[in-house]
C-alpha cells in the first residue's frame, strides 16, 4: 500500500525505531524566540551540554518586542531581560539571531519562508503551537515546549509517536472575497478545537491548489486550532517558484526538486480519516465566542445557547456569549468593533497587507474606531513600504508598526482593554488573549479592512 | 527530574471545558526566564472572581485538578505546566487533553490522566459533595481511587517508565548518538542550513 504525504516525511527521518518507543524523529530546522527558549538554554549549561547543530538552528525576536521605537531601549525591564537573554543565548551557543532592527526580525513564522529556509519534506519544530504555519511547503512542522526545545538543542531529535493521518479535502473554488482564512474558519467551526486531535491533517483538493504560498500557510498555520500536530499541503510548482531565488534556496535546486516532486500522497495511501467541505458555497467567517471553533458566516446571527444539545458545548456557548457581550439573535454585522488588528504569523505576510489595502485605498477609518497595521516581519514592512501600502495605511487612519507578534498574544504594549472588541487577523480569540477582558472576533484581512471602514463586522461586498 | 509513583491528595473541580493555555497563564506573565514564580499567573483572570473554585476555603491545598474536555488547547506555553505545578498541582484529569499541552506535562513530571467524563463527572460531584475527599493516582497500577471507586486509566508503558524513573529525556536520547551521527552521515546535501548566513 502506498504512503501519504505525512508518512514519506515522517520515514524520512527516523533516527532509531524501537518496539514500544516513540520514534527518535530527526529535525532539520529549529526555529527559536525570546519566550520559550531561556529555561532551555539555561538547562543546556546546568548539564554543561552544547548546541549540537547551531547550523539547523535560527532565532529572532518577536513575541515580546514592541512595535514603537524599537531601536530604543525596551521600557519594560522584565521583557527587556527576555529579549536580552536571547541575544546573550544566542552569541555563547553560536547561534544566528536576527534581532529588532534588522531586515529578518519578525515573527518566527514568516522569517522562515521568506529567508527560503522552509523547504519542502523538511521536520521542522518551534517553542511555538503556529510552527504548523511551514506545512504550507510540504513540511512536517509542529510546535513544541520548552522541555522540547532543550532536547533538540542538545541532539536535534526529538522522541515522537507517530501521528493519524487526516485528508481534508476542499474542493470547488472560492468566490470573490471569500479567502484562505475563511477556508479554515469553517474547517475548524466543522470539526471543532479538538477534532484534529492527534492527527497530522494534509489539505488537499483544488481550492487548496488554487491558493497562493501566502494563503496555504494561512491554513497550514491555524491546524493547530482545530487542535491538530500539524498540517501539511504537498509542494508543487507554486511551492518551487516560491522558493526559488530566496537566500537560502537550494544550490543544487535540480537536485531538490527532484526530491520534492516525490513528496505527495500515493494513489492508493489510506488516510485514518478523510473530511470533505464544499469551498464554491464558503462565505466569509467570522468568530463569535472565546474558541476558534465558534464561528460562522458573516451572513448569520449570534446562535442562541439554548438550541446547542451537547450540554458541555451548551455550557461553553453560554459563557462564551457572557465574556463577549453578545445577545443571541444579533445579526453579526450588526456588531460594533473598536479596535482592528491586521497582523500575526497568520496574516501578517506581504499578500496580506496588499488584499486589506486594496479595500481601505481612499477611504476613511470609521470614527471611533483604531486599526494596527503589523507586518509579520521587518522585510514585509520594507516591502510594503516600496508598494506605498504604509501610505495607503496611515492616509485611511491606521497605525502603521514594525513588525512582530504584537496584538496576537498581547504580550507587549500592543493590548485591548476591558471590554473593547476587536476584529483580528490573527488565530485565537480565547478569553484575554488579545488583553484582559479584550472581546476578539477572528476575521480574514479583508473582512478586517471592510470592518475598519463600516465600524461593525462586514465584508467588502457591503460596501 | 522527581519520580512519580503514586500521589494523594485532595481534588479542585473545575467545570469548564476548552481550558486553553491562555487561560491557564496569560502572555503578560511568559517574560521570565526562570522555570518557577508562575503561580501568580495561573488562572488570573478568573482568580478576580471570589466564587471561582482556587478561591474557596474548601479547595485550598488541592493537588489534583479535576479538569472539564479539552484541557491545554492554544499555545505551546510550557510556563502553563510550571504555572500549574509552582501551585502545587501534581495531578490534572480530564477525559480530553490537547496535544502538546500533554506532552510537555509528562516530559516536566505533571501527571496528566485521562478518564472518561462520566468518571470525570463522578469525581467532580465527589468532591463538590465532601471536598477533602482523597484521591490517589497510582502510576504503578494505572488507577485512580477515591472512596470506593478505582477507575483504571491509560498510559504507554514507555512514559510510565519514564515517569517512575524520573528519566531526562535528554540523556535517554545520547545514549543513542551513534544512530544520529549515521543518520546525518547519509543527509542530502541540498537540505537548507541557517550558517553560513546568505542574504
Amino acid at each position: 500500500m502506498g504512503k501519504t504525504l505525512a508518512e514519506k516525511i515522517w520515514d524520512d527521518h527516523i533516527v532509531r525505531q524501537a518496539e514500544g518507543e516513540p520514534d527518535l524523529l530527526y529535525i532539520d530546522l529549529q526555529l527559536v524566540h525570546e519566550v520559550t527558549s531561556a529555561q532551555a538554554f539555561d538547562g543546556l549549561r546546568l548539564a554543561g551540554r552544547k548546541v549540537r547543530r547551531p547550523d539547523l538552528t535560527i532565532a529572532t525576536e518577536d513575541h515580546n518586542t514592541p512595535t514603537l521605537d524599537i531601536l530604543k531601549p525596551i521600557a519594560d525591564p522584565v521583557s527587556k531581560l527576555q529579549i536580552d537573554t536571547l541575544r546573550n543565548n544566542a552569541k555563547e551557543f553560536g547561534i544566528r539571531i536576527h534581532s529588532l532592527g534588522d531586515a529578518d526580525q519578525g515573527v518566527v513564522h514568516v522569517v522562515g519562508p521568506q529567508l527560503g529556509i522552509t523547504q519542502p519534506g523538511m521536520t521542522i519544530v518551534c517553542g511555538d503551537s503556529h510552527t504548523s504555519t511551514h506545512g504550507a511547503f510540504g513540511a512536517i512542522a509542529f510546535g513544541i515546549g520548552t522541555s522540547e526545545v532543550e532536547h533538540v538543542l542538545a541532539t536535534q531529535t526529538l522522541p515522537s509517536r507517530r501521528p493519524k493521518t487526516m485528508a481534508i479535502n476542499v474542493e470547488g473554488s472560492l468566490k470573490p472575497g471569500v479567502t484562505a482564512k475563511d477556508i479554515i474558519l469553517a474547517i475548524i467551526a466543522q470539526i471543532g478545537t479538538g477534532g484534529g486531535q492527534g492527527y497530522i491533517i494534509e489539505y488537499r483538493g483544488s481550492a487548496i491548489r488554487e491558493l497562493s504560498m501566502e494563503g496555504r500557510m494561512t491554513v497550514c498555520n491555524m491546524s493547530i486550532e482545530a487542535g491538530a500536530r500539524a498540517g501539511l499541503i504537498a509542494p508543487d510548482q507554486k511551492t518551487f517558484d516560491y522558493i526559488k531565488g530566496k537566500p537560502h534556496a537550494p544550490e543544487d535546486f535540480a537536485a531538490a526538486q527532484s526530491y520534492w516532486e516525490t513528496l505527495f500522497t500515493d494513489a492508493d495511501a489510506k488516510f485514518d480519516v478523510e473530511i470533505t467541505l464544499d469551498a464554491n458555497t464558503l462565505e466569509p467567517f467570522v468568530t463569535w465566542g472565546t474558541n476558534p471553533g465558534q464561528g460562522l458566516p458573516l451572513n448569520a446571527s449570534v446562535p442562541n445557547p439554548a438550541d446547542i444539545k451537547d450540554s458541555e458545548e451548551r455550557g461553553a456557548a453560554e459563557r462564551a456569549l457572557e465574556y463577549m457581550g453578545l445577545t443571541a439573535g444579533t445579526p453579526l454585522k450588526k456588531i460594533a468593533i473598536d479596535t482592528v488588528f491586521l497582523g500575526s504569523c497568520t496574516n501578517g505576510r506581504i499578500e496580506d497587507l496588499r488584499a486589506a489595502a486594496s479595500v481601505i485605498e481612499g477611504k476613511k477609518i470609521a470614527p471611533k474606531v483604531r486599526m494596527l497595521v503589523v507586518p509579520g516581519s521587518e522585510r514585509v514592512r520594507q516591502q510594503a513600504m516600496k508598494e506605498g501600502l504604509d501610505k495607503v495605511f496611515i492616509d485611511f487612519g491606521a497605525e502603521w508598526r514594525n513588525a512582530g507578534c504584537s496584538m496576537c498574544l498581547g504580550m507587549n504594549p500592543d493590548q485591548l482593554a476591558v471590554g473593547e472588541r476587536s476584529a483580528s487577523t490573527s488565530n485565537r480569540n480565547f478569553e484575554g488573549r488579545q488583553g484582559k477582558g479584550g472581546r476578539t472576533h477572528l476575521v480574514s484581512p479583508l473582512v478586517a479592512a471592510a470592518t475598519a471602514i463600516r465600524g461593525t463586522l462586514s465584508s467588502p461586498a457591503d460596501l | 527530574m522527581e519520580k512519580f509513583i503514586e500521589h494523594t491528595g485532595t481534588g479542585v473541580p473545575l467545570r469548564r471545558s476548552n481550558v486553553d493555555t491562555d487561560q491557564i497563564i496569560p502572555a503578560v506573565y511568559l517574560k521570565r526566564v526562570t522555570r518557577s514564580g508562575f503561580e501568580d499567573g495561573l488562572f488570573s483572570a478568573w482568580r478576580n472572581d471570589p466564587e471561582f473554585v482556587l478561591n474557596k476555603d474548601e479547595y485550598k491545598g488541592g493537588t489534583v485538578l479535576v479538569a472539564g474536555p479539552e484541557f491545554g488547547t492554544g499555545s505551546s506555553r510550557e510556563h502553563a505546566v510550571w504555572a500549574l505545578q509552582n501551585y502545587g498541582f501534581k495531578v490534572v484529569i480530564s477525559s480530553r487533553f490537547a496535544d502538546i499541552f500533554r506532552g510537555n506535562s509528562l516530559k516536566g513530571g505533571l501527571l496528566t490522566v485521562i478518564l472518561p467524563q462520566e468518571s470525570v463527572e463522578a469525581i467532580w460531584q465527589a468532591i463538590e459533595a465532601t471536598p477533602n475527599t482523597e484521591i490517589t493516582v497510582d502510576l504503578d497500577t494505572r488507577t485512580v481511587s477515591y472512596n470506593d471507586v478505582t477507575v483504571a486509566f491509560e498510559l504507554d508503558d514507555y512514559t510510565r517508565w519514564r515517569l517512575m524513573e524520573g528519566l531526562d529525556d535528554i540523556g535517554l536520547t545520547l545514549k543513542h548518538t551513534d544512530s544520529i551521527d549515521a543518520f546525518e552521515a547519509k543527509r542530502a546535501s541540498y537540505k537548507p542550513t541557517t550558517l553560513p548566513i546568505r542574504i
